[in-house]
């Protein structure tokens, strides 16, 4: 009998889950070109069940398929059908309000046979989600709308749970998890799919979600909470032009309202991210975003607030104080590191 | 694949794949292929998706429109981003500081080395790998297993058929290394650029980042280990292709064009500094990708602002509403030429959503076509997938020289620097006489080589200035009143360009063409077909399997040769020419 080194290990591992990826909302396919970036884990670490207890994942997304036409498509009419059990339907892109489309569309993938006219997006995910163990949306168009939902946007996007109602579950109970992001970030969408099949496998609890869907344990803190330039925020140290390493909130970063791990997390593999590394928060993982926080490039008006607070107050005094400090004290070396005949190190030598 | 009979003769079927997946985007073909004459005659390309940016960014802070426009697109945003920063740049009268340039440079670079890579073993090629040569060609994958790798003891693949299995989809070597190149080229992207693929820190005025010499360092290792992939890659590539032209006579008709070509150019000098339109011509030419515009086989240009001039946006079969009554931004560009209404700075953009009808209008994409003067008509250029296009013009314009690359008028000389365990080594990419599904997929190989040569470069150039001090990377940008402005570059597939009108401090038109719509564009108003309509009822079926259990790999290869990134469709349809009345057709014909 092989060691368990997880519950029910050898159990879970023959479950087999497939992943129902839909591409074809109003998207870029950012989050799945995203997604073959990721490291932690990879898609390969997935697909492969590298780690313990993991079920047989099959993975159909567009744009890494082998199989081509309805050959690729069969598992969307399996799943339909209820052939496919467990399933996570992941959604990519926006919902386009195709009551507004007469008869015509504005997002669809596949043609109805009887028609010959194409299958809007917005039908399968009708057709899918009451089938499915898990329904996730992947990136912000898909969870909150994105850019293609902006002001004076022409096909009334919105996000999927716009579309099927904010307190909809899943036959599995499971309310809609929302990955946001623009695109989200790639860590952040495998490692989610990683635990939602350990929870269809019953090796997790459901997921916990904020009040806007995202799981909490990615979304609980704020970008300045988590970014490497909030000491200089402390210290009312601001970046005056692009380029500097202080801290961007002068120049238009959001960080300070906004739930994101970016700058804990990196971008690929731990390297990049937006504040972090000199790029201005927009705020990409917020139901408000895009409108909410234009221009960019612009302070947001209360962060300018408190920043200047900051800048007036105790921050100049804290940096004065704990440079001086490092000056003094902490950038010297101990008098006992010399070259001279003698030892004073405080040890009495006994030769 | 759905097969359908529709002709009492035996040999004719239509057939469709919907959707065509290795691709960015949703692709669709709907196809009648006469298995008697091996041969699809005419081809419906649509699009499955609609957003309307440029409807949506009318009346916004245009500083606001390179963070927007990135999100056109989930594999070039990166490359949309820069472009509405060269455009932002020209309208503002601002360039960066050398350094904020070279870092433009040296993230546009990565994105060239992992996009290409990516596509190249991890999507495209797998057209080509043992699986599915098994399934399409097993008398073809049984020469190969006999056949030597003419360059086996560079890359260590002895035989074709060994090279075929080192691509094969998530268990061949070389398609495995490959998604892990393609992680370690968009860290590289993201050191300079912050995120991939909608970037942070590309702004107008230079790069937010904040480089130091770390940065460099950091750049450098991953593009030293990327030169010595790209060594055993190009090798590798031509061996393959090779082994289809020769033991598939008539292989070089597979997506068979005329040459009809457009390219941007990209990479400006850094040492040169200038984004205003009035030098437009002469900055132009000292990129280190030439612009220019190909007519039947002829570099007709290389001048940006006369490329400027000859573009025009076509309807015909698309869901929109002509724009001939709408206002008129534009009627001379800044240096008084007359911009036509059918320009970029003058489209209006009037969506129609309606049922698709390939008789009239079956896309969301428009037709962007260029004007030849000399003969008054509108020619359906394509971008051969990027580098074909970007390879072909600057080898016949001959102005590229720096140290490893050197365009001689009729091909590129490239030298790959030493590294850690392989010697230097020379490649030389020459112009082909056709242009195919083969030498599109082969030029995107030298590309990926082409690449890492002038990164190096702009790492030198970068160094130079961190060492000297010179470590600023951005200027302040200030929108003026009112400014008309063009940035053109090249998406890894091929030509970008944003055109934007800036009045009363807000965008009032900005016009974004990706290359997609130049290659996937459907018949304009002319009744032109658009690139990939007519390079794939071009090509002639070479699959060893009958009508039952067809696959269509030469027209997938036809097709993924382009690098298709728009979420967009392409449906073929062939009748002899003639068009039939057929109620209720299965796949959408009629």
């Amino acid at each position: 009998m092989p060691v368990e080194f997880a519950p029910r290990q050898h159990e879970t591992e023959e479950i087999t889950a497939h992943v129902i990826w839909m591409t074809t909302g109003l998207s870029c396919d950012g989050d799945s070109v995203g997604m073959t970036s990721a490291t932690n884990p990879s898609l390969e670490d997935i697909i492969t069940g590298a780690i313990p207890g993991m079920p047989k994942v099959i993975v159909h997304n567009p744009v890494l398929a082998f199989e081509q036409g309805d050959e690729f498509m069969q598992a969307w009419y399996d799943a339909e059908a209820g052939k496919l059990d467990p399933f996570v339907l992941i959604l990519e892109g926006s919902l386009p309000n195709e009551k507004l489309s007469g008869d015509g569309y504005f997002a669809a993938m596949g043609d109805n046979r009887d028609t010959g006219q194409p299958i809007t997006t917005t039908e399968w995910v009708d057709r899918l989600a009451p089938k499915a163990a898990a329904v996730v949306a992947v990136g912000t168009c898909a969870t909150y709308g994105g850019i293609p939902a902006m002001r004076n946007n022409p096909t009334g996007a919105m996000g999927l749970w716009d579309h099927l109602g904010h307190n909809w579950k899943s036959k599995g109970g499971i309310p809609i998890v929302n990955i946001p992001g623009c695109p989200a970030q790639p860590d952040n969408i495998t490692e989610t799919l990683m635990y939602l099949c350990f929870a269809l496998v019953g090796r997790a609890p459901v997921p916990e979600l904020d009040d806007v869907g995202r799981p909490k344990w990615l979304f609980g803190r704020t970008a300045h909470e988590s970014c490497n330039r909030a000491a200089f925020y402390e210290e009312g140290d601001f970046a005056k032009e692009y380029g500097s390493h202080k801290c961007l909130v002068k120049l238009g970063c959001k960080g300070p309202v906004v739930k994101c791990n970016v700058p804990l997390r990196g971008w690929v593999n731990g390297i990049g991210g937006c504040p972090n590394v000199g790029g201005i928060c927009m705020a990409c993982t917020m139901p408000g975003f895009p409108d909410a926080y234009m221009p960019f490039m612009d302070a947001d008006p209360m962060g300018g607030i408190s920043s200047t607070a900051a800048r007036f107050t105790y921050g100049p005094i804290l940096r004065w104080g704990r440079h001086l400090n490092i000056k003094r004290k902490y950038d010297k070396e101990p008098e006992w590191r010399h070259n001279r005949a003698e030892l004073t190190t405080g040890y009495a030598k006994r030769w | 694949m759905a097969t359908v009979e529709t002709k009492g003769k035996i040999g004719v079927r239509e057939m469709s794949w919907d959707p065509i997946t290795r691709i960015v985007g949703s692709l669709g073909i709907h196809t009648e292929i006469d298995f008697d004459a091996q041969k699809v005659n005419k081809c419906y390309s649509t699009s499955m998706i609609f957003r309307g940016f440029d409807i949506f960014m009318k009346g916004i802070d245009p500083r606001d429109t390179h963070f927007l426009t990135s999100r056109i697109c989930g594999i070039c945003g990166d490359n949309h981003c820069t472009t509405s920063v060269l455009c932002q740049n020209m309208a503002y009268g601002i360039y960066p500081p050398k350094l904020g340039n070279c870092a433009y440079n040296l993230a546009e670079l990565a994105d060239y080395m992992f996009d290409h890579a990516i596509y190249n073993d991890c999507m495209c090629n797998v057209d080509f790998c043992e699986q599915m040569v098994k399934d399409t060609n097993p008398g073809l994958l049984a020469k190969a297993e006999k056949t030597a790798s003419p360059h086996g003891d560079i890359h260590g693949y002895k035989t074709i058929a060994d090279i075929m299995r080192a691509l094969n989809p998530f268990t061949g070597e070389f398609y495995l290394e490959t998604l892990h190149v393609a992680r370690y080229t968009r860290e590289m992207y993201c050191l300079f650029g912050g995120r991939h693929t909608h970037p942070s820190t590309i702004m107008p005025g230079g790069v937010s980042a904040d480089i130091t010499h770390q940065t460099c360092t950091d750049y450098y290792v991953r593009l030293m280990r990327y030169v010595d992939y790209a060594k055993r890659t190009v090798p590798m590539h031509d061996d393959i292709y090779d082994f289809f032209l020769q033991e598939l006579p008539g292989y070089d008709d597979v997506g068979l064009r005329r040459t009809d070509l457009v390219c941007w150019g990209a990479f400006d000098d850094p040492d040169v500094l200038r984004y205003d339109y009035k030098d437009m011509t002469e900055w132009g030419r000292t990129r280190y990708v030439t612009p220019g515009i190909v007519l039947d086989g002829e570099l007709i240009t290389t001048d940006l602002v006369e490329i400027n001039l000859a573009i025009r946006i076509l309807l015909g079969s698309s869901y929109f509403d002509d724009w001939g009554n709408e206002e008129t931004f534009v009627t001379q560009d800044p240096l008084g030429n007359p911009v036509d209404k059918r320009h970029p700075w003058n489209k209006v953009t009037l969506p129609k959503p309606q049922a698709r009808d390939f008789n009239d209008k079956y896309s969301w994409v428009v037709s962007p076509r260029i004007y030849d003067k000399r003969t008054d008509s509108y020619v359906a250029c394509d971008t051969g997938g990027g580098p074909f296009a970007r390879q072909w013009v600057t080898a016949k314009a001959g102005l590229v020289d720096l140290p490893g690359v050197k365009a001689t008028g009729s091909s590129i000389q490239m030298t790959l620097p030493k590294t850690g365990f392989m010697p230097e080594m020379d490649l030389e990419w020459k112009i082909p006489e056709k242009s195919n599904a083969i030498e599109r997929d082969r030029a995107r190989s030298y590309h990926q080589a082409f690449s890492a040569i002038v990164a190096v470069y702009h790492l030198e150039e970068a160094l130079k200035e961190i060492r000297a001090g010179r470590t600023r990377s951005a200027n302040n940008v200030k929108v003026p009143e009112s400014a008309v402005s063009v940035g053109f570059h090249e998406a890894a597939r091929g030509v970008l360009s944003h055109h934007m009108v800036i009045r009363d401090g807000k965008v009032a038109n900005y016009q974004p063409y990706p290359p997609t719509p130049w290659n996937a564009n459907p018949r304009d108003s002319y009744g032109t077909p658009g690139p990939y309509e007519d390079a794939v009822q071009n090509t002639p079926i070479f699959e060893e399997n009958g009508p039952d259990d067809f696959k269509g790999v030469d027209i997938m290869r036809a097709v993924h040769s382009f690098d298709p990134c728009l979420p967009c469709g392409v449906h073929m349809y062939t009748g002899n020419g003639k068009v039939r009345k057929v109620m209720h057709t299965p796949t959408g014909l009629c």
